[in-house]
């Protein structure tokens, strides 16, 4: 849900239900690292409703494009994370093996 | 005197080429590192704001390409339950994201209803329910679903075991172990209706459509079969049968699938000023994890060396006493020293990737009610 006002786009407030820190938080680093972004900032209105508000100030694009942009961005970063994640495990898991053999053609 | 005046020309164009792209050292240390001081860590807070060095023409953005580029993993450790790596290149925002998720919201199974036949050991039956929600269940979670108030228990969403056991009249005290827990595949033996209305018989607790055998690639079980559940004394019994389902760790810890996820920002410890001799000695002998050692120099003279500041534990014993103005302990801000320690559902690599999925998917949830 986005709260602001009608003439000016560039700044609003997006509640979102069923979210914490998790999400609010890493969005907020994302946004951060956004030149278009001139403020932005999340609270937790009261601790036992699931429900964070997170504001972002612009310095001209309309607010919402930018959060949007910004959560495609943490999504891509994710899908980085993961893959190199991956070919980190599977390298990890390669040298291992590599090395188990080394040991044994020393022993031979 | 043409190749000097070129030299010249090129030095100057240098200087404000690399004022713009650099910040001072003092602000470069303040960015990337925490420094842990005798009395406080000062600089906790680090830059976020893009346009934080703007004034001094330094861009602090990160886009995409320049986080992937700089973004790197590095396993050190990986066994069946648990492992450890080095995130570099990320924010703790992030980091701190997935260590959440790992704990809360990562899915695993555990028993969460319990049907209970006969109890007549000391233990009562709330205790004994809760502790048998807290056996880790060797259950790839991915192969069901979740469950709600209104679904009836099917083959999808349930998994059910069964534990009956006795000890006989006069014979010793026996001890009921989790591997007692036997699973049924074909779902709930315990028949719902009462003897008076038996007549569509068989009606159970659970509606299973075809054997869990023929869905799954390896039998169910628990993860430890040697967890103690209760001890029966002579002419004492459990009879129950226990329905595990899907659940997350913010419900309740008994679904959580880590025993515990955590990171810590990579140590860093600079001798500032040559420590030598006794002094060094003294250093050496202070640090209780053995971060210090001594070198040996040539003339018999002794000086302390940085030699495991990955061992580091922050206790700050060395920038405490007389020698410690000549040390700094810092913390490299984007450097995680990550550590999965999985229950067993799931081995621990896997478990990572599940987190990462997850932000991945709530981002997707977000961005689809923006439009």
């Amino acid at each position: 849900m986005e709260h602001g006002s009608l003439e000016d786009s560039s700044a609003s407030t997006f509640s979102i239900m069923e979210e914490d820190h998790t999400l609010a938080n890493s969005v907020r680093f994302v946004l951060n690292q956004d030149p278009r972004v001139a403020f932005c900032g999340y609270s937790i209105p009261h601790p036992s409703e699931n429900k964070v508000n997170i504001r972002v100030q612009t310095t001209g694009d309309p607010a919402k494009d930018v959060l949007k942009d910004s959560l495609q961005d943490l999504m891509v970063m994710c899908q980085h994370i993961r893959g190199t994640f991956d070919t980190a495990v599977a390298d990890f898991r390669g040298n291992k093996l590599a090395d188990a053999m080394d040991i044994d053609l020393n022993k031979k | 005197m043409p190749k000097k005046g070129t030299k010249s020309k090129k030095a100057v164009d240098d200087v404000p080429d690399q004022q713009e792209n650099k910040l001072p050292d003092y602000l470069e240390l303040q960015r990337t590192r925490v420094v842990c001081n005798a009395d406080a860590p000062i600089h906790t807070q680090g830059f976020q704001y893009s346009g934080a060095f703007a004034a001094m023409g330094v861009d602090n953005s990160v886009s995409v390409e320049k986080f992937c580029k700089n973004f790197k993993i590095d396993i050190k450790r990986l066994t069946e339950d648990d492992m450890e790596f080095d995130m570099i290149g990320v924010d703790a925002s992030i980091a701190n994201a997935f260590r959440r998720i790992l704990i809360a919201e990562v899915p695993t199974m555990a028993i969460e209803k319990i049907f209970m036949a006969d109890n007549t050991s000391v233990i009562a039956d709330e205790v004994l329910s809760h502790r048998l929600g807290l056996i880790p269940l060797d259950a790839d979670p991915r192969l069901f679903d979740y469950i709600s108030e209104n679904d009836v228990p099917n083959e999808r969403n349930t998994i059910v075991f069964k534990l009956h056991v006795s000890c006989e009249k006069g014979s010793q005290r026996i001890t009921v172990k989790s591997g007692e827990l036997e699973w049924l595949p074909e779902g709930s033996q315990l028949s719902m209706a009462s003897p008076a209305q038996s007549g569509d018989k068989q009606k159970t607790f659970t509606s299973f459509s075809q054997s869990q055998k023929e869905i799954l690639e390896k039998p169910l079980g628990v993860k430890f079969k040697d967890i103690t559940i209760a001890r029966l004394g002579p002419g004492q019994a459990i009879e129950l049968e226990a329905h595990a389902v899907k659940g997350v760790g913010k419900v309740h810890a008994k679904w959580s699938p880590v025993a515990t996820a955590w990171y810590r920002m990579l140590p860093e410890v600079v001798i500032l000023e040559q420590i030598e001799g006794e002094e060094a000695e003294e250093l050496v002998k202070k640090c209780p994890v053995n971060v210090f050692d001594i070198e040996d120099l040539g003339n018999g003279g002794k000086r302390a060396v940085v030699a495991k500041p990955r061992a580091c534990t922050l206790c700050r014993e060395c920038v405490m006493g007389p020698c410690g103005e000549k040390i700094q302990l810092r913390r490299v801000r984007d450097h995680f020293i990550y550590t999965i320690e999985s229950t067993g559902a799931l081995p621990p690599e896997v478990l990572f990737t599940e987190a990462v999925k997850i932000l991945e998917e709530k981002c997707e949830r977000v961005i689809s009610e923006l439009s």
